[in-house]
């Protein structure tokens, strides 16, 4: 059965984000012959368009006022979007914005959204998203009620659309009022390379017992190499003030999948593995036998990291 | 200032998966044995952020309201014993198995009967299903503006002072009031009440309503109401065995580790 689906899309410097271009490829897997289109908002949407590849029409404005996400101005205009598009399944990106644009977006529809979600299929003919629960200890398969469908989706759940953009463009209602305001921005991410982008990412935990303890893990990372490693935290050892929340792994977190994954002195909670059960290896250095963390890594060295990372640092600078 | 907080009870997050079942009978948790449920984390440090706006303003009330079963009162009790001043908790079997939709309208409705609510503080989402969307539906339920994910909430401004958490930074904002806010845990630790607190919150009569007393119909709520159907819990599956690295010294253990990485030519 045919279906119509509107991609929420995000701008990063004037470009479809990663994230929007994987949304883009999962609706043309599940349009069977629908029309897939996608949202557009804020400085370059109209030129953005060409870049959408998958989509077939692309609803746009460039008002630079929609750079900075406000929920009151977006929702009416991503609400005459769908009044055009009339889709049967709406996709969202499971960010900041897209956090607040699901519930609000769904409750204004008369539907309702599954948050967060890695997989959304046809199941003979119905929409079936499966989210993680239970802090990732289970996963949880939704169908929907009401229409039209409506899930966020975390990134890299699909694969990014590749091929031709939007032929079509429609325009959007340009920014009304907000009652809420954006007063000012601090960033806090770390310079250099960025956790989800990283072939390897090294974590620090509690088990470090101090701030101290993430120089060890710094240069690890460095003796990895600046270019392919940065550093990632538990959110025990972000809560406790040794790392910034820019750099936290984990559900509540940021969700990475490099190629390696290194926890050290992390227990392993499902709700720190929902954030990295996406590396192709997963290693941990935990001084504890019985440590869950082991039910998931591929490869371990148990003993106490102040041994264990310093003689890794010597073996990777030997590379 | 009027402060509700949403306060809900779930099973314990931190319950080692090894003591996590699910009922595939049903698509329910099995309550793990000798583990007691708990406030969901997030609305402990909701609770906090309310009562610190209700310190800072002389004559603020802070009322904590849960949808649950017999047992969340001792969800509501728990935020009485931190200095809440009021709990209320919907208690109907109408209410059961509801998704995030039935639970915001209830609650909203709860909201409006309460009458003279100025704030709602939410947790950024329940740590059980992990959703994040039944603070901003009670906004939507009210027609109020939401700040969600606040590491600080202040009075001043136009109405609340909210720094959010985003991706790579925190954002600051301000609402007017009446306004929703989610609070996250880079917040802080909710304070622990000391037994005297304890032992007051203990004698509070929790005042229970049910379908009827907020003007719903039965058919509204609960599984009847609801938008999402949970077709399937399912626990995932897990990879292989962890391959320990052999060797006497941390040295011969990572010597073991680099050349392994190197022969899978992961490296
Ligand atoms: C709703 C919710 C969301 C959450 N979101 C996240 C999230 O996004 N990210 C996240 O990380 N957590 C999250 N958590 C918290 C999670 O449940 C755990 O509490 C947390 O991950 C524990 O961090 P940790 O492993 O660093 O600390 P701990 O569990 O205390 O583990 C420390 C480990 O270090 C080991 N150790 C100690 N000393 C040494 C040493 N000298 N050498 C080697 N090993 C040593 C110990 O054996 C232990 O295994 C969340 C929790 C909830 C309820
Ligand atoms: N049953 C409930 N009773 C009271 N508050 C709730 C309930 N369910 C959710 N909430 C509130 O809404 C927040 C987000 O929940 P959720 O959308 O389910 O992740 C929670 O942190 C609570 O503050």
């Amino acid at each position: 059965m045919a279906r119509n689906i509107l991609v929420v899309g995000e701008l990063s410097g004037g470009q479809p984000t990663p994230t929007t271009l994987e949304l883009l490829n999962g609706a043309a897997g599940l349009a069977a012959g629908g029309v897939v289109s996608v949202t557009l908002l804020g400085t370059g949407a109209t030129a953005a368009a060409a870049a959408a590849a998958g989509a077939a029409t692309a609803y746009v404005n460039d008002d630079a006022t929609y750079d900075t996400f406000r929920a009151e101005q977006w929702l009416p205009a991503l609400g005459a979007a769908l009044d055009q598009a009339n889709p049967d399944l709406v996709l969202i990106p499971q960010s900041a914005s897209g956090r607040e644009i699901g519930p609000r977006l769904s409750h204004r529809r008369n539907t309702a959204v599954a948050m967060d979600c890695i997989s959304i299929v046809d199941e003979g003919g119905a929409l079936k998203a499966t989210r993680p629960a239970y802090g990732g200890n289970a996963l949880a398969t939704y169908s929907f009620a009401t229409a039209p469908a409506m899930a966020t989706v975390r990134s890299k759940s699909f694969d990014r659309a590749t091929g031709p953009g939007a032929s079509t463009t429609v325009p959007l209602p340009a920014a009304g009022e907000s009652r809420t305001l954006v007063t000012g921005y601090e960033a806090s991410v770390s310079e250099g390379l960025q956790i989800q982008d990283a072939p390897v990412v090294v974590s620090g935990g509690r088990g470090l017992g101090s701030a101290e303890g993430f120089q060890l893990i710094e240069a690890l990372a460095a003796a990895i190499g600046t270019d392919k490693a940065a550093v990632g935290a538990s959110r025990a050892a972000v809560d406790l003030g040794w790392y910034p929340p820019s750099q936290q792994v984990g559900l509540t977190g940021k969700v990475v999948s490099p190629d390696i994954y290194i926890a050290i002195a992390i227990s392993g909670a499902s709700q720190h593995l929902a954030g990295c059960s996406g590396a192709k290896v997963l290693i941990a250095v935990n001084r504890d036998p019985d440590a869950n963390i082991w039910s998931f890594a591929k490869y371990g060295i148990v003993g106490d990291y102040k041994n264990v990372v310093p003689a890794l640092i010597e073996e990777f600078k030997k590379g | 200032m009027h402060i509700v907080v949403c306060a809900k009870q779930i099973p314990d997050p931190e319950t080692p998966p090894s003591a996590f079942r699910i009922d595939a009978a049903t698509n329910k948790v099995v309550p793990a044995q000798g583990i007691a449920p708990v406030l969901s984390q997030f609305d402990g440090i909701a609770a906090e952020a309310a009562l610190r706006i209700k310190e800072a303003n002389a004559g603020s009330k802070v009322t904590v309201i849960s949808l649950g079963a017999d047992s969340a009162a001792a969800a509501i009790k728990q935020v009485l014993a931190m200095g809440a001043d009021e709990g209320v908790l919907l208690n109907d079997p109408a209410f059961e198995d509801g998704d995030s939709y039935t639970t915001a309208k209830a609650l909203a409705a709860a909201i409006k009967k309460l009458g003279d609510v100025e704030a709602v503080f939410c947790g950024r989402q329940a740590a059980d299903w992990d959703m994040g969307q039944v603070g901003l539906l009670i906004a939507e339920e009210l027609g109020w503006p939401a700040s969600i994910i606040a590491k600080s909430v202040t009075t001043g401004g136009a109405g609340l002072q909210v720094q959010r958490v985003l991706a790579d930074g925190f954002e600051n904002a301000e609402t007017p009031l009446p306004a929703v806010v989610t609070v996250s845990n880079e917040f802080g630790e909710p304070r622990y009440p000391k037994l005297p607190q304890i032992m007051a919150a203990a004698k509070k009569t929790v005042t229970q309503w049910k379908t009827g007393d907020l003007g719903l119909d039965p058919s509204q709520v609960g599984a009847a109401g609801a938008r999402l159907k949970l077709e399937r819990l399912a626990t995932p599956t897990r990879g292989a065995k962890v391959e320990l690295m052999e060797g006497d010294t941390p040295q011969a253990q990572a010597a073991a580790l680099v050349a392994r990485l190197r022969a899978d030519k992961i490296l």
